[in-house]
């Protein structure tokens, strides 16, 4: 595949270099069909390529979803969801307090959550 | 006709050869990032990449069990020394880090050493299929590589929660264990395992889990035989907690009960609740939380974390049907107890 993309990449340059060579010394009309062509070719050449290497980054990469922490008062039981930072592990005390009661908050659930999308496709059949 | 099979073998061996690229890339990333990890956590003078490559290349030598008189005990024996090498080996790499750290950092390492393993062993058998041209090798090898894809995602998947310390699908068990045990005493028991007495519904529950928060197992097994032994056999019910395969079609978080030791891993564990249980005649329940393999390594789902509180009603629903007030029982959270305090 890339071996096309170079070719046609080649191609394209070729049929540039000619468009210019026709229109100093040759014939305007026959210039701006090469020129015309070689841009065009340039242009999806270079569109393939970027789309070449943004499929082979998706299929490379293994996403993953973000991962959230609960923070709960221990008195009142307020929540508060965020996001996981290093360090956070269940049944942690942390340093926030709980804006209704100024008490001591606790993580109760670190988890990722899948979206419904994701899920209908797990559960087709 | 003479070469319908070539073509067939040039478009199979194309196919292996992307997943091998993947492999090889997802391979390449985790190494990358255990060494960026070690050095930002364990500050070691000096560059610990040859020791990290070290690592990855470990291997352990199952015992002979062709006499299978004792192959547990010398199994027992090979994973305690293969634990205290990885743990000896990850602190060299990072001095600088905690226990927690350290279980974190050798659990991420063992995450990479299974993707290399893998990758490994299917260059392995492309390599062998391409030398010999053997079109059968290679099917096989694209047959069931959709299923080691999606092992491999699972373990780069894990690489990057045992890396942030975030709990997995694993540890769903341990995570009954340690809300039973909120708000009571917690003592020691060995190896590496957490103990607390929580009065449930009129019986003496002992409730067992992994030290937590760092990437831990636990010998859950030894924890079981040493509580049933201290009472003296007089336990009336065992019930074990822990993640369990769930078949396609079926829901992550769904809930199941049965009986038997629901230890997985290596059997040792599980070959001593047996023992103990067989020897004082405690009845063995299990009940499991289903996930799939990817899901059992990667951060815990929250379909997981919402299943725990019918867990819990599930375990006082046992104990009131199995048991007497005033008995004694044993809940056991298995699984890796990371990201999960106590």
């Amino acid at each position: 595949m890339f071996a096309m993309i170079m070719f046609a990449l080649l191609l394209a340059l070729v049929a540039i270099y000619w468009g210019f060579n026709e229109y100093l010394y040759g014939d305007p009309s026959t210039a701006s069909f090469f020129l015309s062509v070689g841009i065009a070719t340039l242009a999806v050449s270079t569109y393939m390529m970027y789309q070449t290497r943004k499929r082979m980054i998706r299929l490379l990469s293994v996403e993953m979803q973000p991962v959230s922490s609960t923070v709960q008062c221990v008195k009142c039981g307020f929540k508060n969801i965020r996001e996981f930072k290093r360090g956070d592990f269940v049944f942690k005390e942390t340093e926030e307090m709980c804006p209704k009661d100024s008490q001591k908050m606790v993580i109760s659930a670190i988890y990722r959550e899948v979206k419904d999308k994701e899920k209908a496709k797990e559960m087709s059949y | 006709m003479f070469y319908g099979q070539r073509f067939q073998m040039m478009i199979m061996v194309r196919e292996v050869e992307g997943s091998l690229f993947k492999l090889k890339f997802m391979r390449d990333e985790a190494r990358k990032t255990a060494i960026t990890n070690i050095k930002e956590i364990g500050k070691l003078e000096g560059d610990p990449t040859g020791q990290i490559d070290r690592f990855l290349e470990y291997f352990a030598i199952s015992p002979v069990d062709l006499d299978p008189s004792g192959v547990i005990w010398r199994l027992e024996h090979m994973l305690d020394v293969r634990d205290v090498r990885f743990k000896d080996d990850v602190k060299l790499m990072a001095p600088k880090a905690d226990d927690t750290q350290v279980n974190n950092l050798e659990n991420m390492l063992e995450a990479t050493l299974a993707l290399n393993v893998i990758y490994r062993v299917i260059r392995h058998y492309y390599l062998l299929g391409r030398k010999t041209l053997s079109l059968y090798v290679i099917m096989q090898l694209q047959m069931i590589l959709p299923l080691i894809m999606r092992e491999a995602e699972a373990y780069a998947a894990a690489q990057k929660a045992f890396m942030l310390g975030q709990p997995i699908g694993d540890g769903a068990g341990a995570l009954v264990a340690a809300k039973l045990m909120q708000g009571y005493e917690k003592t020691k028991v060995e190896k590496d395992m957490v103990l607390a007495q929580v009065p449930i519904e009129g019986r003496s529950a002992y409730v067992l889990k992994a030290e937590g928060p760092g990437g831990n197992v636990g010998k859950p097994g030894e924890a079981i035989r040493q509580v049933i032994e201290q009472n003296e056999g007089k336990i009336s019910l065992a019930i074990l907690i822990d993640a369990g395969l769930k078949l396609e079609g079926e829901k992550t978080g769904e809930v199941a009960e049965g009986v038997g030791v629901a230890i997985g891993g290596p059997e040792v564990d599980k070959y001593k609740v047996e023992e103990a249980a067989l020897k004082n005649k405690v009845p063995v329940n299990a009940i499991i939380i289903r996930e799939d393999i990817g899901d059992a390594v990667s951060p815990m789902r929250k379909e997981i974390v919402d299943a725990i509180d019918g867990v819990i009603d599930r375990v006082k629903r046992v104990i009131l049907e199995r048991t007497k007030p005033g008995d004694s029982v044993i809940i056991a959270g298995i699984g890796n107890t990371i990201g999960i305090g106590q």
